[in-house]
């Protein structure tokens, strides 16, 4: 928040919504859970987790496999695939026009960013859904760089990694993007034959077909703290059910507690964990 | 049985309550008046084929939930003989929106699993109106395995609203038994036909619809979410459910000719719930030609199928 949106009174003030942003653009940003007032290169610094309460703010696809992979040696897989509008979908608005918004937004060309490297030396293909990007929907692109970084992984030996942050199911694909979640889990069959793991790391959100997809069903399944995780939405539970849901349902602590995943991450030791999950698993000593 | 109308067959409701007064004269009338019966029937069923000659996304999707079209029980009581259901999921609980077990269809074993919703009030709420929790799931992949385990083909009826929401269903893990069924069938070794016979919603039906024929009904619907949900969603209004309908391409012949299905079951004159009879016939035929076609290919074949066909969804640009 700039000085002079400070000195406005609260009225004039823009919409709780835009301090909550998960790349600030000014100098401080505000912490959307304990609203400490933090200099953004700290925060930056600090993974985008509240140095003071440890809130995960939200983060993009690109700084994601930045935070996680070695710096060198990185490719990224499936880039060469594009989103088109085969349905000619309008709601209040085209989705190619919604495609074209969310390009500029995020620089990206769709929702799932999927590169070959290495993690302390040790290779593999990392995912990162990007959430800004209409909502890290599943559509085909998503299906399609999914299931090619999971072949590179199955040609070339090496284990899957893929951050989950997702709404669910592209609409604007319609059934097509009901089919991604066949398609993504037949992918995986292959990986689990060739006896290569898969590592399903869920974030804030994860709902809907791509939770009810691959995401849960990892050969291990880490969450980041306080994620929202789950099939269908809170709102819609709460309209079905008609009463008020429990304190911190479908968050990632419920999970654990459910069984539902094997453990809680803290950002900050996410590479470190990640590593020494896939030297356990893929038998090789740590670097 | 007494046919439910649905609002845009008004026309016919009326012609058909003519028919009804005329017949009921025409016992304590000396005047034959059978000819003129015979006209409006005549009549009543060329103003039905118009009307279903031109339905709107949304019209099927009335007609896919009319509360008179066959239920999975239905077919599996009409086609199927020494029908033994299977229940539970052996961990929690047994979950009766969704229905299973083994049958025999002509002489063959088959493992028929399928969503089934209610007749009356007390039997919906007890199916859950056809929204099945993940024990639902995990019995349906229960009995999978069981199948697979004694080569026998699976055949599944895809009828829900969608995968139930609420809290239980969540605490207990609802998207992880649908992703695993996702997974168990695309290398289930027994070939397995689906048929959508009603409402295909979401998650909640391919997690029994994943196979090596994927049919549909007529006057069936396959969606990656209701119209409503999506008209919610992205109009801000569920009122614009008629237009969702359109645009989502839910109907079997949109779905063919994206080639997400394999085949449109062509359903009786005014839908499946006119004529019961002649639905259950139509349907064995299908279902039979289905089996047959499988029986022709080798497992490892079908697999392989499967597997191409599953990883041919989508449609993107590729530069490469």
């Amino acid at each position: 928040m700039s000085w002079l949106q400070r000195l406005l009174p609260p009225k004039i003030q823009r919409a709780s919504s835009n301090t909550r942003r998960a790349v600030p653009e000014g100098l401080w940003s505000k912490c959307p859970n304990c609203e400490t007032v933090l200099y953004r290169a700290e925060l930056e610094k600090n993974l985008y987790v509240c140095p003071k309460c440890s809130h995960h703010d939200r983060i993009g696809a690109r700084e994601r496999l930045d935070l996680t992979l070695d710096a060198d040696g990185r490719y990224e897989i499936g880039a060469e695939v594009t989103p088109m509008d085969f349905l000619k979908f309008v709601d209040s608005k085209r989705y190619k026009d919604r495609l074209d918004q969310a390009r500029k937004d995020t620089d990206e060309d769709d929702a799932l960013l999927v590169m070959q490297g290495t993690i302390k030396e040790v290779p593999l293909v990392c995912a990162a859904f990007e959430f800004r990007f209409l909502g890290g929907s599943m559509g085909s692109v998503v299906g399609e760089r999914f299931v090619r970084g999971v072949q590179t992984c199955c040609q070339n030996n090496l284990p899957f990694v893929c951050f989950a942050a997702s709404g669910g199911a592209r609409m604007q694909e319609g059934l097509t993007s009901l089919m991604q979640m066949a398609k993504t889990t037949a992918a995986l069959t292959k990986l689990s034959a060739a006896r290569l793991p898969f590592i399903s790391i869920l974030t804030d959100p994860t709902m809907g077909g791509v939770s009810a997809s691959f995401a849960l069903i990892g050969d291990v399944i880490i969450a980041e703290p306080g994620a929202l995780i789950g099939f269908a939405g809170p709102r819609v539970i709460e309209q079905t059910v008609r009463q008020t849901l429990p304190e911190g349902f479908q968050r990632s602590e419920f999970l654990l507690e459910h069984g539902a995943i094997d453990m809680i991450v803290d950002r900050r030791n996410m590479r470190d964990r990640l590593a020494n999950l896939i030297t356990l698993l893929m038998r090789v000593a740590p670097a | 049985m007494k046919t439910t109308f649905l609002d845009f067959e008004q026309p016919v409701a009326e012609l058909e309550a003519k028919i009804e007064q005329l017949r009921y004269v025409q016992d304590d009338s000396a005047v034959d008046i059978s000819e003129e019966i015979a006209r409006l029937q005549k009549k009543s069923a060329s103003l039905t084929k118009d009307l279903y000659g031109k339905l709107s996304a949304w019209q099927i999707s009335q007609v896919a939930r009319h509360p008179q079209r066959p239920y999975s029980l239905d077919y599996i009581n009409e086609l199927f003989t020494d029908f033994e259901e299977l229940h539970g999921d052996r961990a929690f609980a047994d979950d009766p929106s969704i229905v299973g077990g083994l049958a025999r269809f002509g002489s063959e074993s088959i493992m028929v699993i399928g969503h089934q919703k209610g007749r009356d009030t007390k039997e919906k709420l007890h199916r859950n109106f056809g929204m099945p929790k993940p024990e639902g799931y995990r019995k349906a992949l229960r009995l999978m395995r069981l199948a697979e385990r004694f080569s026998i083909p699976v055949m599944t009826f895809v009828d829900t609203p969608g995968a139930y929401p609420g809290v239980g269903a969540e605490e207990r893990g609802q998207s992880e038994a649908i992703g695993r069924n996702l997974f168990a069938m695309a290398e289930l070794r027994v070939p397995i036909i689906v048929t959508i016979i009603g409402e295909g919603g979401s998650g909640g039906a391919l997690a029994i619809a994943v196979g090596d024929i994927v049919q549909m009904l007529q006057y069936s619907i396959y969606s990656v979410i209701s119209p409503e949900g999506c008209a919610s969603i992205l109009w801000k209004s569920a009122e614009k459910a008629s237009l969702a309908a359109e645009a989502l391409g839910i109907t079997a012949k949109r779905l063919k000719t994206l080639r997400l299905i394999d085949n449109v079951i062509t359903e009786p004159l005014g839908g499946a719930h006119r004529d019961h009879e002649a639905m259950m016939q139509i349907m064995r035929k299908s279902l039979q030609e289905a089996l047959a076609s499988l029986k022709r290919t080798s497992m490892d074949e079908l697999l392989e199928k499967r597997f191409e066909r599953m990883l041919g969804y989508g449609k993107f640009r590729a530069n490469d």
